[in-house]
C-alpha cells in the first residue's frame, strides 16, 4: 500500500499529443507507470508511444478503465480538462499545467471533492510512489524504493530533496508535490492523514515555502493526530517579504506566512527543521533510528 | 514551482472605478486629466461639478499625508493643484494623471474588501465600520471576516450580517445590498485578487465609492486582454523579464542567481546568504526546455552587471544540456570585457550532457550545493 498511486493506478494523460504530454507519457512509462490512454480533442485514432488517443475522457476511461488523469493541457483549458475528468468517474487528477487562474480552481476544488475525485496541483510537479507509479514530470532519476514519505509545496527543490534522500541511501515510499499556487488541490493537512495511514511510510519530510498559512496549520494537525517523526525544510528565510496579495492579504495571515513563524511552530510540535536542504538527509537518518516524533 | 515575481495586474484608482462603474457600484462624478489645463476645462466645462477634489494616480498608498490629494473650489484651483501633482514623483512613482471627482458631504466612513482566503479555498469578504484608515491598523475585532462560497455566492444572510459589522440598517441596507452584490460581480467575473472599497462612505442615504483598489490576477489576463497595458511598478529590466516569461527580481547585492522554481531559488539565495554572500538579481527560468530562453535570460542577467553568477538548475521538464547550451551562447554574445565569473551547478535529466557542454565552455560545475555557493560567494569577491 502505497499513497494514492500504486500499481493499480491506469492513468489517462490530459494533453497527451503537447509536448509535454508526450515527452512525459514516455518518462511515465519509463518509470512503469500503466500509461493506458490519452486525450486530446479532436486527436480521437492515433496513437503517442503507442498509448491510444481518444476524443473525450469518457471513451477513454470506457475503453481502457483509467481511473487518474495527468494533465498537460494549456492553463485556459485547464477547468474544463478537470471538470471532464470528475464527471468521467476519474479518482485523481494531477494538474501538471502552471498559471491556471486560481478563480478557475475556486470552481474546481468544490466540485471535485463533492464527486470524490481529489485533485493534486495546479502548477505541481506530481506525485510518485517508486517500483509502483509516478503521475507527473518528477524526473525517474531521484528516486529509490524505501520507507521516506514526502510532501512538497515546491518543484525542482522537490527533486533535489528527494534526490538527497536517496544518495543518503535511504528511499522514498511516496512523493507528492502539492504545487505552490495560492489555491491547490491537496494541502498538507489534506496528505498528512494518508501518511500516516500508510505502512510503508517511517517518516516524512515536508517542504514548505514562504507565504500563506498551510506550514502553520499543518503544525496544528501534527500536534494531535500525526505520530510520525517529521523533517521539514522551509525555503525562503533569506527572501523579501513578498505582498503578492497586498493589505487586505497581509490581514488574513496576521503574524504568519514567515519563514521564523513556519519554523517555530513546526519545531513546536515536535518536527527536526533544516535551516538548509543539506542538513534534510541527516535529519531523516536520525529520525528514523529515534522513530517518533 | 512559481517564483514570487511581480505578477498581479494593480489598476490604478481611475481604472478601478472605471470596472466599479461597469458593475454599478456608486462613485463620485469624475474625470482623468492628464494635463493642467485639460484639468481645468473638465471643470470649467461642468464635467466634474465644484468644489472636487484632485487625487494623482499612483498605486502607492499614504497619498492624502503626502500632498497628492488636493481640494479645489475653482476652476484655477484645480489647475494650480494638477500643476502641483502631475509631473510629480511620489514614493518613486512619475504621476501621470490625475483624477478630478465632486467632493461630498461626506458620513460615516466604512471599509469592504473581497479576497481569497487561501487556507479555506474560499473567497474572503472582510467588513468593517472603521474605514478610511490603513485596515493593518485596525484590530482583529473590529473585522467581520466571512468566507463565501461560490455555489450558490453570497448569500442573504452573509450581506445582513455585513451589514450589522457596518453598523446599517432601514433603507441604507438596501444600498449595501446593491453594493456587495456589485462588488462580489467584479471579483469572480474579473478575476480579481483583490476588490477594495476604503473609505466606502456613507453620503445622505446612499453609499459611495471614494477609492477603488482592483488587482486583477495576472494568470487570469488571457480571460481579459484589456489589462495587459495596464502600467506597473516594474524596473525596465522586470519589464524585459515579464516580456519573455522569466521571473526576475532585482535585490541589493552582487551575486546574480539562476536556478529554476520558486522554492530552488529561495533556498539557493539562503544558502548565499548564510555563507556571507549578497544575491542581487535572482532569476527563475521555471520550467523551460527552450534554449533561446535561457540565452535571453543570460543576457538580461549581463545586463544587470553582476560580480558572479550563480546557476542552479535541477532537471525536470528543463534538461540539463539545453540550460547549458543557451549559457554557452549567451556567453559568446556578452563582450570579455563585460564577462563575469559563473559558478554552474546542474543536475537532473541529461545532467552528463550538460556538464560536458559547459567543461568544453570552461565553466565548471560543481555538485555540492554548499560547495557551489561558497565558489560562487568567493567568486564575487568574498564575504560582504
Amino acid at each position: 500500500m502505497s499513497v494514492l498511486v500504486d500499481a493499480e493506478t491506469r492513468v489517462v494523460v490530459q494533453g497527451i499529443t503537447g509536448r509535454q504530454g508526450t515527452i512525459h507519457t514516455r518518462q511515465m512509462l519509463d518509470f512503469g507507470t500503466q500509461v493506458v490512454a490519452g486525450v486530446t480533442p479532436g486527436k480521437a485514432g492515433t496513437d503517442v508511444e503507442g498509448i491510444p488517443v481518444f476524443d473525450t475522457i469518457r471513451d477513454a476511461v470506457e475503453k481502457t478503465h483509467a481511473n487518474t488523469s495527468c494533465v498537460f493541457v494549456p492553463a485556459p483549458f485547464v477547468r474544463d480538462a478537470v471538470l471532464e475528468a470528475v464527471d468521467g468517474g476519474i479518482r485523481l487528477s494531477v494538474v501538471v499545467t502552471e498559471h491556471v487562474p486560481f478563480h478557475d480552481m475556486l470552481v474546481m476544488y468544490p466540485y471535485a471533492k463533492a464527486r470524490g475525485t481529489r485533485i493534486i496541483g495546479p502548477n505541481c510537479p506530481g506525485i510518485a510512489s517508486p517500483g509502483k507509479s509516478k503521475v507527473g514530470i518528477i524526473p525517474n532519476v531521484v528516486f529509490r524504493p524505501g520507507r521516506v514519505g514526502v510532501i512538497s509545496r515546491s518543484g525542482t527543490l522537490t527533486y533535489e530533496i528527494v534526490n538527497g534522500i536517496k544518495e543518503m541511501g535511504l528511499g522514498q515510499s511516496t512523493c507528492i508535490g502539492l504545487g505552490g499556487d495560492p489555491v491547490i488541490g491537496t494541502t498538507f493537512v489534506d496528505a498528512l492523514p494518508l501518511f500516516e495511514a500508510d505502512p510503508e511510510t517511517d517518516a516524512l519530510v515536508m517542504v514548505g515555502e514562504i507565504g500563506g498559512t498551510a506550514e502553520e496549520d499543518a503544525a496544528e494537525y501534527i500536534r494531535h493526530r500525526f505520530t510520525k517523526p517529521v523533517v521539514a525544510y522551509i525555503a525562503g528565510r533569506s527572501a523579501p517579504p513578498g505582498k503578492r496579495m497586498g493589505h487586505a492579504g497581509a490581514i488574513i495571515t496576521r503574524g504568519k506566512g514567515t519563514a521564523d513563524s513556519k519554523v517555530a511552530a513546526l519545531e513546536a510540535v515536535g518536527a527536526r527543521v533544516a535551516r538548509f536542504p543539506y542538513e534534510i538527509p541527516q535529519l531523516v537518518g536520525d529520525a528514523i533510528r529515534s522513530g517518533r516524533r | 514551482m512559481r517564483a514570487p515575481r511581480n505578477s498581479m495586474v494593480k489598476l490604478p484608482e481611475w481604472q478601478g472605478k472605471h470596472v466599479f462603474r461597469k458593475y454599478g457600484v456608486p462613485l463620485p462624478r469624475g474625470e482623468v486629466a492628464r494635463s493642467p489645463a485639460e484639468a481645468q476645462s473638465l471643470v470649467a466645462e461642468g464635467k466634474v461639478p465644484l468644489p472636487c477634489v484632485v487625487k494623482a494616480q499612483v498605486l502607492t498608498g499614504g497619498r492624502g499625508k503626502g500632498g497628492a490629494v488636493q481640494f479645489a473650489n475653482t476652476p484655477e484651483e484645480v489647475r494650480s493643484a494638477a500643476e502641483s501633482i502631475l509631473g510629480r514623483e511620489f514614493k518613486g512613482e512619475l504621476v501621470r494623471e490625475v483624477l478630478i471627482e465632486e467632493k461630498l458631504p461626506i458620513g460615516r466612513e466604512l471599509y469592504v474588501s473581497l479576497t481569497l482566503d487561501r487556507s479555506q479555498r474560499l473567497p474572503l469578504l472582510m467588513t468593517s465600520a472603521h474605514g478610511g484608515v490603513e485596515i493593518e491598523s485596525v484590530a482583529d475585532s473590529e473585522i467581520e471576516r466571512q468566507t463565501v462560497d461560490p455555489f450558490p455566492g453570497l448569500t442573504g444572510y452573509e450581506k445582513r450580517r455585513a451589514a450589522k459589522s457596518l453598523g446599517i440598517e432601514g433603507p441604507l441596507s438596501k444600498a449595501l445590498d446593491r453594493l456587495l452584490e456589485s462588488l462580489w460581480n467584479v471579483f469572480q467575473k474579473e478575476d480579481a485578487e483583490l476588490v477594495e472599497i476604503n473609505p466606502l462612505a456613507v453620503v445622505g442615504d446612499g453609499l459611495c465609492a471614494l477609492d477603488a483598489k482592483v488587482i486583477i490576477e495576472d494568470d487570469a489576463t488571457f480571460r481579459h486582454p484589456d489589462y495587459a497595458e495596464v502600467r506597473d511598478d516594474r524596473t525596465e529590466l522586470e519589464e524585459i523579464a515579464r516580456e519573455k516569461d522569466i521571473a526576475f527580481v532585482q535585490l541589493d547585492g552582487n551575486i546574480g542567481v539562476i536556478a529554476n522554481g520558486a522554492g530552488l531559488t529561495m533556498a539557493t539565495l539562503d544558502v548565499l546568504k548564510e555563507l556571507g554572500g549578497a544575491p542581487g538579481v535572482f532569476l527563475d527560468l521555471g520550467g523551460t526546455d527552450d534554449p533561446k530562453k535561457v540565452t535571453e535570460a543570460f543576457l538580461l542577467m549581463a545586463r544587470a552587471k553582476p560580480a558572479a553568477v550563480f546557476l542552479n538548475i535541477f532537471g525536470g521538464i528543463t534538461r540539463c544540456d539545453t540550460v547549458a547550451k543557451g549559457l554557452v551562447e549567451a556567453m559568446a554574445h556578452v563582450p570579455a570585457a563585460d564577462r563575469f565569473p559563473i559558478v554552474a551547478r546542474i543536475r537532473g535529466n541529461n545532467e552528463a550532457d550538460g556538464i560536458a557542454i559547459l567543461r568544453a565552455a570552461g565553466v565548471t560545475s560543481v555538485s555540492d550545493l554548499r560547495a557551489s555557493a561558497q565558489a560562487a560567494v568567493n567568486a564575487a569577491g568574498g564575504r560582504r
